[in-house]
């Protein structure tokens, strides 16, 4: 599995409680660092109107879209306010502190 | 494990399903097995709203408050359909008339109760039913029943002219009938008015068509087999096709008195809503008697199911119901209605204030008593209810100047009442939000502003709407509205008000938002939240405060104001709006060399550069060498002016001079929300120095008059003046003290002319200005210390502050 991994960067490069976005073979992916300790990956625009999530506010695992307002759970995507949900990606933090991005399965 | 316990309720109606609410919300699902009796054959309505049925306004599905799911979800054994006929004491059992029984061992009484039927003959036929023709409006039932029998109809008839039976003519007329309100009394709605308000409702009342009948006592229904008319005691007769009796209620107590449980007027409690009789047995609602009085309107039934369900849940033993202060608003015949305490003075010494105005339907009269309001009808008009029923109630001290207690005197509200309001007018403006959805959101169960809000978005764009919004909240849940905790907090995240959450975060030494969260909301953190501690915890600390930069929002990390694509706008200080051909240069360079797809002046005299991408801003900056104008942040933005005395032929006073001054001096402070100020050379008042939220126009002689809390914005205002004083000097001393006031005592996002309406500027001008709380020294010494500590944020452009601070997409490694 270890091999289908992407190396997207090194946790120092996500402040804790923000969220920053990386462009992986041309899809857009915004990764969050909680405060609370947790590292997620999901879709990098807001389905609402395409606002940019990793400049939103994180709380819990909670992020609000910094355009209109829209909620997420970054856990599984779900919106917590709209109506519309966030693809969501997976990623670990490994051994040496990067962050690993695991593409579609 | 304990047993749980059976609890059975007989009625299904408001009170019995409200009261079962309760005790859900109190963890009564884990004590309880719950059984109700229901003589309907559906789940709870809101019986409120059955003249909106009746007329057309709802569907019947529309006011359900708990469908028959609800009971499922809940494990509610629900008979619907099915009459408690008796208790059986001694057995612990409820029998329903279907001979079903159920166990209990606490048993709740909640039968409300039923139109009342004066002695008139023919009302019934022989074999004991209704006459073909002849009606009550109680229930759901009744509505189809009356809506069927219109059909081909000429003339109906309405039996009492109280509030119900008005509501009742109102929605006979929509299905086009004649319609006649006979009444036994000298004035309409006499539990509510007194004979001059009943006189202008009258009036009202005929306009729309409705024909009144005053002092007819009503001895006979005419007609062998359907209605064919009326005969009264004075002899004469009216011919008609239908009636509707709407004389009264009368509690439904027989099943109470069947079982020996005591009854009077209706079934008697004590404090905790039990008999006196049986300790496991209780009554609630309309049905019961507390204290020698009946509660027919909502709000007292609400506050009784509540004491019922803290002591039957024993989650406040000592919960105790001390009867309610009635004060009702009520809507009639399109008319609006607010009514309390008594209708006519009882001792001499009892003051009345009123106001009649006949013609447009206006009636305002107060009784006081040593002060207090004791008692008020407001017809028309209600527009000053709010605060009325709440000085009644708490039973506060009035104003002095009573006219203010009728009026809100220099700001006339053209507010239409809101069963008025058609159903589409839209009352969100941003999220396009209409009264109908807010209703039907209400309807859906949401019943408080912030849930309403939360689902259907409205209030959630600029804000000017919410206090609508909350009202229309309130109104359509009919007085049923919750109370929402989380309205008095802060921020919703931390449940503690200003002040109790500054004593906190002082004597805890949190100099961090992530440390409040840890320390004051069980390390649960709010997204939402953040901004607004980050900034109060800046006030209070000022240089000590532990600035993490993810409790800001986008906009104070990357110091400029995001737009809808995602880019972002960048407006440089331009201090009173006066520049130079070197900076217009300067900012024309930036212009090409970043392909700035718009440049565009502003409202607050300055320079706005749309379409910066993230990556971009510190070039941008670093370019255009000039200081941020902090046109993104909830703080001090700008201070506009006029030309003022140098070229200007009117002015009297330095503007420019004076704003150059502000902008220097308040440039960035981070406040409540935005700050926009303007100061005006003469009271021509070119630069709108009146409509901001602070505001210095000079005045003849010297002197500068200061303007605060003024808005033109989503909402209008003109500012009140705060002093007038004779130097620069001066009006920079108050404005920094109206300032530092407004930032350590605002709610979070409260503009200045919200402020300033909480608290009035009377009330201000003491402490600032004549120093009545001996508070002016620290307020001049905290905003000298804030001042002391502003940076230019976007000096960041040369040491940015964090990882990728202005990155918008990173490339991956390797």
């Amino acid at each position: 599995m270890a091999a289908l991994e992407q190396l997207l960067c090194p946790l120092a490069a996500i402040p804790p409680g923000e969220g920053r976005s990386f462009n992986v073979d041309g899809e857009h992916i915004s990764v969050f660092r909680t405060r609370g300790g947790g590292v997620y990956a999901v879709q990098a625009e807001c389905p609402h109107r395409g606002g940019p999530l990793a400049d939103g506010l994180v709380g819990g695992t909670t992020v609000i879209c910094p355009l209109h307002g829209w909620k997420f759970d970054l856990t599984d995507g779900r919106a917590l306010l709209g109506d519309c949900s966030l693809k969501t990606y997976a990623v670990r933090v490994d051994e040496q502190d990067n962050i690993q991005l695991t593409p579609d399965t | 494990m304990e047993r749980k316990q059976k609890l059975v309720v007989i009625g299904n109606g408001m009170a019995g399903a409200r009261t079962v609410e309760e005790i859900l919300a109190r963890g009564g699902a884990d004590l309880f097995n719950i059984a109700m009796f229901g003589d309907e054959p559906y789940g709870n309505y809101n019986r409120i709203l059955l003249s909106g049925v009746l007329n057309g306004t709802y569907q019947p599905h529309e006011i359900f408050l708990n469908p028959l799911e609800w009971y499922q979800k809940n494990n509610i054994r629900l008979h619907a359909g099915t009459r408690a006929a008796g208790i059986a004491r001694r057995a612990k059992q409820v029998l329903g008339d279907d001979g079903r029984a159920e166990d209990y061992d606490k048993l709740i009484i909640a039968t409300g109760s039923s139109a009342h039927l004066p002695p008139i003959s023919g009302i019934k036929t022989d074999k004991g039913g209704f006459k073909a023709g002849v009606f009550v409006f109680r229930s759901l039932e009744d509505c189809h029943r009356i809506a069927e029998y219109t059909e081909g109809k000429a003339r109906a008839v309405v039996i009492g002219g109280g509030l119900l039976g008005l509501e009742a003519a109102r929605g006979l007329q929509d299905f086009g009938l004649e319609v006649h309100v006979v009444h036994r009394g000298g004035h309409l709605m006499g539990q509510q008015l007194d004979p001059q308000a009943g006189a202008i409702l009258k009036a009202n009342m005929e306009k729309l068509g409705i024909v009144v009948h005053l002092r007819k006592d009503t001895t006979d229904i005419l007609g062998e087999s359907k209605v064919l008319g009326l005969r009264f005691a004075d002899g004469s007769e009216l011919d008609c096709d239908m009636v509707v009796i709407s004389t009264g209620i009368v509690p439904n107590w027989k099943i109470a008195a069947g079982c020996g449980l005591t009854v009077e007027r209706a079934i008697v409690v004590d404090d905790q809503m039990r008999s006196p009789d049986d300790r496991d047995i209780y009554a609630v609602g309309e049905c019961a008697q507390h204290r020698g009085q009946l509660y027919g309107l909502v709000a007292p039934v609400w506050e009784q199911a509540k004491v019922l369900a803290d002591h039957i849940t024993d989650k406040n033993p000592n919960a105790a119901y001390h009867g309610s202060k009635v004060a009702t608003k009520l809507k009639v015949m399109g008319v609006e209605l607010a009514s309390m305490g008594i209708m006519e003075p009882e001792f001499e010494d009892d003051e009345i204030v009123q106001f009649t105005e006949p013609k447009r339907g206006n009636y305002k009269k107060l009784i006081i008593r040593d002060g207090r309001l004791v008692g008020a009808i407001l017809l028309g008009d209600i527009s000053k209810a709010a605060y009325l029923m709440q000085a009644f109630d708490r039973n506060t001290p009035l104003p002095e100047e009573r006219l203010t207690l009728l009026f809100d005197i220099g700001a006339p509200s053209k507010q239409v009442t809101f069963l008025e309001m058609p159903l589409d007018a839209q009352v969100c403006n941003c999220n396009g939000v209409s009264k109908g959805a807010l209703i039907a959101c209400v309807n859906g169960g949401k019943r408080t502003a912030k849930k309403v809000m939360e689902a259907t978005r409205a209030g959630m764009g600029c804000g000017a709407c919410k206090s609508l919004v909350s009202e229309i909240v309130e109104w359509a849940c009919g007085g049923e509205v919750e109370e929402d905790p989380s309205l008095h907090y802060f921020v919703p995240g931390v449940p503690m008000t200003k002040p109790e959450l500054i004593r906190a975060i002082r004597t805890q030494g949190l100099r961090s938002v992530s440390s409040v969260f840890h320390a004051l909301a069980e390390g649960k953190e709010d997204p939402g939240s953040k901004p607004g501690l980050a900034q109060l915890l800046k006030t209070i600390w000022n240089a000590e405060y532990i600035d993490e930069r993810d409790a800001r929002f986008i906009n104070d990390r990357v110091h400029a104001n995001i737009q809808r694509d995602g880019t972002f706008s960048v407006i440089p200080r331009i201090a009173g709006g006066v520049t130079s051909s070197h900076q217009l240069r300067r900012i024309a360079d930036v212009v090409d060399k970043y392909s700035v797809p718009l440049v565009k002046l502003t409202g607050g005299q300055r320079i706005d550069l749309l379409g910066i991408t993230k990556e971009n801003l510190p070039n941008v900056w670093r370019d255009l060498d000039m200081p941020s104008g902090f046109a993104y942040g909830k703080t001090y933005r700008t201070c506009k002016s006029c030309v003022g005395t140098d070229f200007c032929r009117f002015g009297v006073g330095d503007s420019i001079a004076l704003a150059t001054r502000i902008e220097n001096m308040f440039q960035g402070l981070d406040t409540p929300h935005k700050m926009k100020l303007a100061t005006a050379g003469c009271p021509r008042n070119c630069s709108e120095a009146m409509v901001k939220d602070v505001g210095a126009v000079a005045v003849e002689g010297g002197k500068w008059e200061i303007y605060v809390g003024g808005a033109a914005g989503s909402s209008v205002r003109k500012g009140d003046v705060l002093a007038t004083v004779n130097s620069e000097d001066e009006v920079l001393r108050y404005i920094g003290r109206f300032i530092q006031y407004y930032r350590e005592n605002a709610k979070y996002l409260e503009r200045t002319h919200g402020f300033l309406e909480r608290h009035g500027v009377e009330k201000l001008r003491a402490i600032l200005v004549d120093d009545s709380e001996g508070i002016a020294e620290a307020l001049d010494h905290e905003i000298a210390a804030s001042i002391a500590a502003y940076r230019d944020p976007w000096r960041e452009a040369y040491a940015p502050a964090t990882p990728n601070q202005f990155s918008n997409l990173l490339p991956v490694l390797n």
